[in-house]
């Protein structure tokens, strides 16, 4: 109850003080993140004291002099399979990647809350899978390997969205269905596209033939890139899952399996849906490595180890990330009716990854808590804008309905719903 | 130019070839031109194909270019569809459009719908090929006609070469085409050698696709067919010119986009139409002619309701004589063809 009266307040003054994008939205949003159980420490945020400037968070406005500039952190080392070695059991850190990683996940963080709070509004339809809770995974993995480099996932796909390079104005405004979205608002939440980004593909388990044909392009033009491609619990039981991971370790393509293991398929908990749930092992002849999702570190340092692996022509490897996420399965799905709020709870509080990585970085003192803070009004700030912008962008125009049947063709005829409407396709 | 004993030198220069050696070298020809295209499929390099339609790439190419995959459809499929996805060109293989069935996920979902849902984004040039339809007693599993079902989704093309002009040219086109086609072959028709135009023989020679020919101008009915059953057509027709009645046998050579108006402006000349697919009847290529025909200028001049032949309702026999009488013969042609003038 204390806890409650703080937040109020906490909220209050932030709505009265002069820092930051706080607005009646932000509010709302803090209330239905309390509503779903916010982290103690969180709580207990005091308000900003001092008026915010917007400052990106490689540049800091305190002297750097008075921060660690890098640090080794020892990691939790992974379980490992078919494999002698594994990913370093330290890494080092710098204030500037700390921040960056830092600023990545909480983008990801609010990117997710504001979508939960359209949703509601009505404002995006259909489904909407949030990711919020696996920040680390889509941060840590993308720190390890470039632009030039692939990535396929699955409908769980906002966050990879946007570290792929979609800004946040782009998301929101294809989850809302308007001209200004990515997909032109043809395609919506699952599928949305970048370069070197495949989506977004809504069919369970389809994303893991095609990211193995990815990487076979990379390994047939000779270009040393990777392709990591995703997938989840439930997908890890699909037989096309088996057939690529056949053809992918025959033919040594330079895919890195990941299973983002976040415990529960829908609504169907891992112990009921696969007879073995160690999906690090599930590629038999390829090697494995168990990461903890939870923590950004470990994900960078084992996708590094896995790019490694892959560049060298070794050929595939799986990478198994225990993660966990905080929403339902999508939006339609309140997620507590095969697990316990406790146990979100206790995620949240023991296991955040948004949290491990800035008290990481407060108690290395690579960081201060108003930096931090600064960042976080930034991101609020950022987010509100593009959900702005999203409600008000106007709707795709009819006249493009038919648009991108085929590419590279002459404009061409299409049929409406009647004889008589003949409608217009360019390519 | 004519030589004293009357013969032509056109046609000494014409040649014959069989339709699977028109595709074998359509296929040499586009790996030939464009370093991004390859191969994969079951048995199409070291066996040299199920049908011996790759024969000779791999000992040309490699392993690189023309690669044998595992059983394993759904999987290779969905390879072939990201690989297109990522800047190559690959020909995906299925030893029969039976097997397709397991991979058809990936060809509609991943291939077909992926430019539209990304607006324009991410395009997928891949060509989907191999035998279609019924073949010679290999039953029920192994005989169906995919035409219809593929031809039923936006963002596809489908082809259908008859004759080995058409595979060659329509091959061409397809691989050089910048989106999923399907490509749908003929088993029994991959031996049958077919004199080649001149224009054929050049390296860039296509035949666009959505574009039907007309085989043989005629002016009493209109005879719409693809693949095989062109040839049927065509020979209806010789026996019924024998008895005055002067059949136009149209070529479809694309399911989808369909070519409409070559058919509309046949049938405004001849008044009569008459379908002939290997397919079964409901919801086949030749219902949606009929749907298309009523809802376009030509219903107007029509003088009798369109007349679909095609194959019989039901799963494909073993036996012989039932086999036979599951699909349209040349005697069923000309009894419908009949029927329709009310002759």
């Amino acid at each position: 109850m204390r806890s409650a009266l703080s937040f109020l307040s906490n909220a209050l003054s932030r709505i009265s003080g002069s820092a930051g994008a706080q607005t009646v939205s932000e509010l709302l949003i803090d209330l239905s993140e309390y509503a779903s159980l916010m982290t103690p420490s969180e709580l207990t945020e005091a308000p900003p004291t001092c008026a915010a400037s917007l400052v990106s968070p490689a540049v800091a406005s305190q002297p750097l002099a008075e921060f660690n500039a890098q640090v080794t952190f020892d990691l939790k080392p992974c379980e490992l399979y078919l494999l002698e070695t594994g990913p370093a059991h330290t890494t080092q850190l710098t204030r500037k990647e700390g921040l960056q990683l830092y600023q990545t996940m909480q983008t990801l963080r609010r990117l997710e809350l504001k979508a939960d709070q359209l949703y509601k509004q009505k404002v995006v339809r259909g489904f909407c899978h949030l990711y919020d809770g696996q920040e680390a995974c889509a941060a840590g993995i993308e720190a390890a390997i470039s632009r030039s480099d692939h990535v396929i996932t699955a409908y769980r796909a906002h966050g990879f969205t946007y570290t792929r390079g979609v800004s946040l104005k782009q998301i929101f405004t294809e989850l809302t269905g308007r001209r200004g979205g990515v997909a032109k608002g043809k395609g919506g939440s699952m599928h949305m596209y970048a370069p070197h980004f495949y989506g977004g593909n809504g069919i369970v388990g389809a994303q893991v033939p095609l990211g193995a044909g990815i990487a076979l392009a990379c390994q047939y033009q000779g270009n040393q890139q990777v392709c990591v491609t995703l997938y989840g619990d439930g997908a890890a039981n699909q037989g096309q899952v088996f057939e690529a991971f056949n053809m992918a370790s025959l033919w040594k393509l330079p895919v890195i399996f990941v299973c983002e293991n976040n415990r529960y398929g829908m609504g169907t908990p891992v112990e009921r849906s696969a007879a073995s749930t160690s999906y690090y092992t599930r590629g038999h002849f390829i090697p494995g490595i168990r990461v903890d999702g939870m923590d950004v570190l470990c994900v960078r340092e084992a996708t590094r180890f896995a790019a490694d692996h892959c560049r060298a022509e070794k050929g595939p490897i799986l990478m198994e990330l225990q993660t966990y996420r905080y929403h339902g399965h999508s939006m339609s799905d309140p997620g507590i009716s095969y697990r316990s709020r406790e146990e979100i709870l206790e995620v949240r509080s023991k296991s955040d990854p948004i949290s491990l990585l800035r008290e990481r970085m407060l108690s290395n003192n690579m960081a201060s808590a108003e930096e931090f803070k600064e960042v976080d009004t930034m991101i609020r700030r950022e987010v509100e804008e593009a959900a702005q912008f999203s409600c008000s962008d106007p709707e795709p125009p009819l006249s493009e309905l038919c648009d991108h049947i085929y590419s590279n063709e002459p404009p061409m005829e299409v049929r409406g719903t009647h004889p008589w409407s003949k409608l217009r396709s360019i390519s | 130019m004519d030589l004293s004993v009357g013969i032509k030198i056109s046609d000494w220069l014409k040649s014959s070839v069989t339709v699977r050696d028109a595709l074998n070298q359509a296929m040499d020809e586009e790996l030939e031109r464009d370093e991004r295209v390859f191969l994969m499929g079951e048995e199409v390099a070291q066996y040299d194909g199920a049908y011996k339609v790759s024969r000779g790439l791999w000992k040309k190419y490699g392993d690189k270019r023309i690669i044998d995959t595992p059983i394993s459809e759904m999987g290779f499929a969905g390879i072939a569809v990201g690989s297109a996805m990522a800047g190559l060109r690959p020909i995906c293989e299925f030893m029969t459009f039976n097997f397709s069935m397991q991979a058809i996920d990936q060809v509609i979902n991943s291939a077909a719908k992926t430019y539209y849902m990304s607006a324009g984004l991410q395009s997928v040039p891949i060509v989907f090929r191999g035998p279609n339809g019924a073949s010679a007693g290999v039953a029920a599993q192994h005989s169906q006609c995919f035409a219809a079902w593929y031809a039923h989704c936006p963002g596809l093309k489908v082809v259908s070469p008859w004759n080995s002009e058409d595979a060659r040219g329509l091959l061409k086109a397809a691989i050089r085409d910048d989106n999923p086609v399907v490509f749908l072959e003929n088993e029994l028709m991959y031996g049958v050698p077919f004199e080649m135009s001149e224009e054929s023989n050049s390296k860039d020679f296509v035949i666009p696709i959505g574009k039907a020919k007309i085989e043989r101008q005629g002016t009493h009915v209109t005879l719409v067919s693809h693949s095989r059953y062109v040839g049927h057509c065509l020979d209806a027709a010789a026996v019924l010119a024998k008895e005055g009645i002067e059949c136009e046998v149209i070529n479809l050579r694309t399911i989808r986009p369909m070519d409409v108006d070559t058919i509309e402006g046949s049938v405004m000349k001849t008044n009569h139409l008459v379908t002939v697919e290997g397919g079964w009847p409901q919801f086949g290529v030749g219902a949606e002619i009929c749907a298309k025909i009523m809802e376009g200028p030509a219903f107007n001049y029509l003088d009798a309701p369109v007349t679909r032949v095609t194959g019989v309702d039901i799963p494909m026999p073993y036996a012989k004589i039932l086999e036979d009488n599951s699909v349209p013969q040349i005697k069923d042609i000309i009894f419908s063809v009949k029927k329709t003038l009310n002759v």
